[in-house]
Order: structure tokens, then C-alpha cells, then sequence
């Protein structure tokens, strides 16, 4: 644990050396606010010298506001802006409609060391007994100390309390998401560029730029690598890439289709598709030994494996029904299953964390849509209204899918809730933005 | 060479000069001395005119070479010109029309069997990158295909799938849509 926050800090400081992607995203939320559940954040109180080393408060509101399940109070609408339990009026924020509130200080400490301290409170617990009762009220009070540059993370560490607290789920605000920018092909020389962020966007890192197309990051289970295709060598390549080290290695280099690696649950093999024998046909490659296992053996296409999180079985997209449709194979029996009958065509699938679902790209009636479908009961909610939605991850909590879509003849990264009511988009600043692909959980 | 006959007549003609030296007359040896060097300087003279017609028609067939070389750089900045050929929508079926442009670049593979080729396979960005990879696979190979069965021999031939990353035009218009789907055939 330890080592791995220290990695991140690491990472976090390779990004002041390295120059940035110039593709920063946005959020434009586009749906979903009003049924959102109002909070209050107070900006933090602020005892020390000069100016504070950076923002807690409003990095707490943005995530909240980002995670599609709150609509935090714009602070100049605040009735009064107290720092902690105590000092808070209670039916003040009852009459505006807040019901819980986040407060908190920090205090410098001398040198680069500052003590933050935070308290989430039920207004209307706090308004029955009027706070007299105890700390009944307070549903969590916590006390930090920290550096000046790790604010922006102790922030997000905030967030996840927070949102652990009132939803019962794990928040997913200290993760990372992978994608692909293209710049202008015709002013760039190298405008394929692999590149990592924060899941919102902040500190990004270009890990690779190349004069070929870069496709399908996906990250190990422990956050540390991605795999990816790579056709700097004019054909495709499967890599894995250290992205602390920045070490890489080659892990095929097969005639045809060496494509949509990914890592199972245990981080010890990739599931891939590989033409090598003909037509694209699923394998499972043991990374130490680089040994192969041939999964799928049908004239058709089969590709886009996903794992489930038990390790046991794989899903994938196949034309062997005549237009793609998703299959289940268990490695164990060999058994193939279909999995999706709704629709003209379901690619691109991939399986929540909970694993009892799977999200996936629906085609109807010429529309490619995100959708979710029961892996038991088989009928396919469509969650967007976007133009050629593509390339769905999940965020490891199993909240919000990021996905790849058109907009304004652009591609833009796009979130939409996985109960489909939340819906914004990540426009970049510069080029098309595509393949995304959630991290795990980094702590 | 040239050096080595010149030694030789010096050996035959050193006992001759020394001969002449002690009888009045052309003896018969210096007579069929004197009918040697004649013989060898006709010798010579077939041998020049020989080398000459030689180095003409190395000359000419050097011309004749370039010609050809200039005619099959002409023919392939031809085929360059035309080598995309276009799909239908979720499809990798050779389209008629395309049939003339293939043969074209076949009748020339035929020709020129040291010439290489690699055929990308590509798409519009309809479907999800990784089904449109394995599509664009499936066009590379049907031109592939079409090429081997007009005679090209698949050692000449190899394929590559873009799948959608690389489009021609940018944008969703069905016209830009239509220029993605293709197959190239790419001169190495």
C-alpha cells in the first residue's frame, strides 16, 4: 500500500517534467442534475501564512457533482459558512434544502505540513436535536496531515469518504483513465499519442506518441501497466508498458490481427485476438511464459474478449449467428453461449465489477448506442442518445461507464451513469479522443 | 592480358633477331615469321572489331534496359494513381467495377515478380474499432484473394487491417464514409 502511494506521488511528479498532452477534458454534464441529491461542501476555513497551497473544498464539489448522485451548492448561495459541527445552523440549510453538509479547516503546521481537518453532517439529525445530543449528527469527523502537494489527492480521498458514507458504494475518485488522441494527421508527424489522467481529467501524462495508429489501452489489476496495440512497426503489436518505469515490452508480433489485449483478473495472462491462423479468433497468452491458448475455432469473426472477475469465463463479440452478437465461453469446458438476442447487431461488452451485468455497444436501426444487459435475464437497456457510441469502460465501483462517441463531427470521451440518468461529455481541447479505459481502484 | 601476348611475341622474336644477324636474305623462318605477325595482326584487328560489336550491342541492350525500367516506372506511378478500390457498407465483396483497376496492378505483379505489395484493409467509423479491424482484415483479404486468383504469386503479397484509425476523409458524411471504406494496394 504504502509503496503503491508512493508510486502515485512519483507519477504525479513525472508530470511537471514531462510536457503536457494539450488535450485536457472538460466536463460539460448534460443530464441529471436535478435528480441528483442536494449536499452542501463549505469552502474550508484557512488558518496560516499567505495563500493556501491548493483547493479541497471545490475539488470535493466537482467530483460529487461529476459522480451524478449529488448537486453540491453553489458556495455563494451558502446561508452562512461554518468550519465545523458546532458552528453550523441547522435550520438555516434545512430551509434551503441541503440535508447534509461537509465542513472542515486547514491549519498550517509550520514548513510544508498542514492539518486538515473534516466533518460530514446530517442537517436534519442535527435540526431534531438540535446537535445537543452527542456527535449523533456527525457521521464522520476525520483529521489529516498532509503536504502541500498532495491536496488534489487528499481531496479526492474526501470525495470518497463522502460518497462512500451517503451511497453505501465505494467512490472511484483516486482512479485514472487511459485513452487515445489523434491530432491532425496532416500537421502532426506524431499524431497517434497514448495518454493517462486523472479520472478527471487533471495531470495528464503522454506515455507514447507514434506515427501509426495506437489502439485499445486496458490497465493491469493493479493499476501499474497498460496493454495496448501499437502499429509503429507498419502492423500491429501487442505491448505492455510500465507507466512509472515507463519500461515496455512486446508481447506479439504475429502476421494478421494482434489486438484488444486484456488483462485478467489476476494479472497473469491477456486475453487477445490473433489472426494468425486465418480469421480473427480469440487466445489467452500466459504473460511470463508467453505460451498460448487458442479459445475460439469458428470461420466467423470473434473478437472484443472481456473477462469475467472470477477469471472462469470469457465474453466476446462473434458473427457466427451472421451479425455480431455476444458469446460467453467458459475456459474450464470449452462451452459457448449466446449471450444477447435483442438488437440488430451487440458488440464491444464488458462486464461489471459485480459481475451479474455487462455493458455493451446495441445497434438498432442504424444506431450505435451504449446499453446494459443482465448476464441472467437478457433484455438490453439503452442508456444514450449519442451518434457511434464505442469503446464502453467501467469505472471500478461500477457507477459510470466512460465510452468513445461523435460529437460535432469530433470524437469525444462521454460518462454516462450506469443507471443511464446522468450524462456529460469530456470534450478535449485539442484532436479526437478515443478508447478509454477506466483504471482499478489505485488504493 | 593484353600485357601477357605482348611478352610472348617477344620470346618467339628475340631467337629471330639474332638469326638475321649471321645470313644475307629472308631465310624461310624469317619468312614464316613475317607470315606469323601478319596472321596476328588480322587477329587483332577481328579481335577490336568484335569488342566493338559487342560493346554496341551492350550498349544498345542498356538502352533497351532503361527504356523498359523508365516503362515500368511510368506503368507504376499509372497504378498508384488508382489503387484504392471501395466497399459497401459492412462488406468486403470486390465491387465490378473494380475488377479493371486489380487486374491492371496483377497483369503488372506478374510482370515484375520481385515487386512487393501490402494491401491495407480499412473502414468507416461505423461499429466498434476492434470489429472494424477484423472487417478491414477481411477487405485486405478479399483483394489479396482477387490478386492470387489473376495469377500473382502470394509471396509478393501481404495484408494489414486499419481497421477505422486511419480514415481517408474526416467527418461522418456518408460521402466521407464511403472514401473510408477501401482497400489499398501499396507499393513497396
Amino acid at each position: 500500500m504504502i509503496k503503491k502511494t508512493m508510486r502515485l506521488w512519483l507519477a504525479a511528479a513525472l508530470v511537471l517534467v514531462t510536457t503536457g498532452a494539450n488535450a485536457s477534458l472538460e466536463i460539460v454534464i448534460t443530464e441529471g442534475v436535478d435528480n441528483a441529491r442536494p449536499i452542501g461542501v463549505v469552502p474550508f476555513s484557512w488558518k496560516g501564512n499567505g495563500e493556501l497551497p491548493g483547493e479541497l473544498a471545490s475539488v470535493v464539489r466537482a467530483d460529487l457533482m461529476r459522480s451524478g448522485k449529488f448537486n453540491p451548492m453553489a458556495p455563494d448561495e451558502m446561508p452562512q459558512y461554518p468550519s465545523t459541527a458546532s458552528d453550523v445552523s441547522y435550520s438555516g440549510w434545512a430551509g434551503k434544502g441541503i440535508d447534509t453538509l461537509l465542513v472542515g479547516s486547514i491549519e498550517q503546521q509550520g514548513g510544508n505540513r498542514y492539518k486538515v481537518s473534516y466533518e460530514l453532517i446530517d442537517v436534519l439529525r442535527g435540526q431534531a436535536t438540535g446537535g445537543k445530543r452527542g456527535n449523533d449528527h456527525v457521521i464522520v469527523k476525520r483529521e489529516a496531515v498532509i503536504n502541500a502537494s498532495d491536496f488534489r489527492q487528499y481531496a479526492h480521498r474526501i470525495s470518497d469518504v463522502v460518497y462512500e458514507e451517503l451511497t453505501g458504494q465505494r467512490g472511484a475518485f483516486l482512479t485514472r483513465i487511459a485513452y487515445v488522441v489523434v491530432k491532425d494527421r496532416k500537421t502532426n508527424k506524431l499524431p497517434y499519442q497514448l495518454v493517462i489522467s486523472d479520472y478527471d481529467g487533471e495531470n495528464e501524462t503522454r506515455l507514447l506518441s507514434s506515427p501509426e495508429p495506437l489502439m485499445s489501452p486496458s490497465w493491469s489489476p493493479d493499476g501499474e501497466k497498460l496493454t495496448y496495440v501499437s502499429f509503429e512497426n507498419k502492423r500491429p503489436q501487442i505491448f505492455i508498458q510500465d507507466i512509472y518505469t515507463m519500461k515496455r515490452e512486446r508481447m506479439t508480433d504475429f502476421p494478421g490481427i494482434n489486438g484488444a489485449p486484456v488483462f485478467s483478473p489476476d494479472g497473469k495472462k491477456l486475453a487477445m485476438v490473433l489472426s494468425k491462423d486465418g480469421n480473427p479468433e480469440v487466445y489467452v497468452m500466459d504473460i511470463a511464459s508467453k505460451e498460448l491458448r487458442r479459445i475460439t475455432r469458428n470461420r466467423a469473426i470473434d473478437t472484443e474478449p472481456s473477462w469475467t472477475p472470477d477469471g472462469k469465463s470469457l465474453i466476446f463479440s462473434s458473427e457466427r449467428g451472421g451479425k455480431p452478437q455476444i458469446y460467453r465461453v467458459n475456459l474450464g469446458t470449452g462451452k459457448v453461449r449466446r449471450q444477447t438476442f435483442d438488437g440488430e447487431q451487440n458488440l464491444g461488452a464488458t462486464i461489471t465489477p459485480d459481475g451479474k451485468e455487462m455493458v455493451l455497444v446495441n445497434q438498432t436501426k442504424g444506431d450505435y448506442r451504449i446499453a446494459r444487459q443482465g448476464l441472467e435475464d437478457g433484455s438490453i437497456q439503452v442508456l444514450t442518445r449519442t451518434y457511434l457510441d464505442e469503446s464502453p469502460s467501467i469505472a471500478p465501483n461500477g457507477s459510470m461507464i466512460i465510452y468513445s462517441t461523435l460529437h460535432n463531427g469530433t470524437q469525444v470521451l462521454s460518462l454516462v451513469s450506469l443507471d443511464g440518468r446522468f450524462k456529460a461529455r469530456l470534450p478535449a481541447s485539442d484532436g479526437q479522443v478515443k478508447s478509454p479505459s477506466w483504471s482499478p481502484f489505485l488504493f | 592480358m593484353q600485357l601477357n601476348k605482348v611478352m610472348r611475341s617477344f620470346v618467339i622474336a628475340l631467337p629471330v633477331v639474332t638469326m638475321m644477324a649471321c645470313s644475307s636474305g629472308p631465310s624461310e623462318e624469317e619468312l614464316a615469321a613475317e607470315r606469323n605477325r601478319v596472321a596476328q595482326e588480322q587477329a587483332e584487328a577481328e579481335r577490336q572489331a568484335r569488342e566493338a560489336e559487342e560493346q554496341r550491342v551492350q550498349a544498345e541492350a542498356a538502352q533497351r534496359m532503361q527504356r523498359q525500367e523508365e516503362m515500368v516506372q511510368e506503368q507504376l506511378e499509372a497504378l498508384k494513381e488508382e489503387q484504392t478500390v471501395y466497399f459497401d457498407f459492412d462488406r468486403a465483396t470486390i465491387k465490378s467495377e473494380f475488377r479493371e483497376i486489380l487486374d491492371k496492378h496483377a497483369e503488372f505483379l506478374v510482370q515484375n515478380p520481385d515487386q512487393e505489395v501490402v494491401i491495407e484493409g480499412h473502414t468507416d467509423s461505423r461499429g466498434t474499432p476492434e470489429y472494424n479491424i477484423a472487417l478491414g482484415e477481411r477487405r485486405a483479404q478479399a483483394v489479396e484473394t482477387y490478386l492470387m486468383n489473376a495469377g500473382v504469386s502470394s509471396d509478393q503479397l501481404s495484408t494489414v487491417s486499419y481497421g477505422e484509425e486511419k480514415p481517408a476523409v474526416m467527418g461522418s458524411t456518408e460521402y466521407a464514409m464511403a472514401q473510408n471504406r477501401r482497400g489499398v494496394v501499396v507499393y513497396q
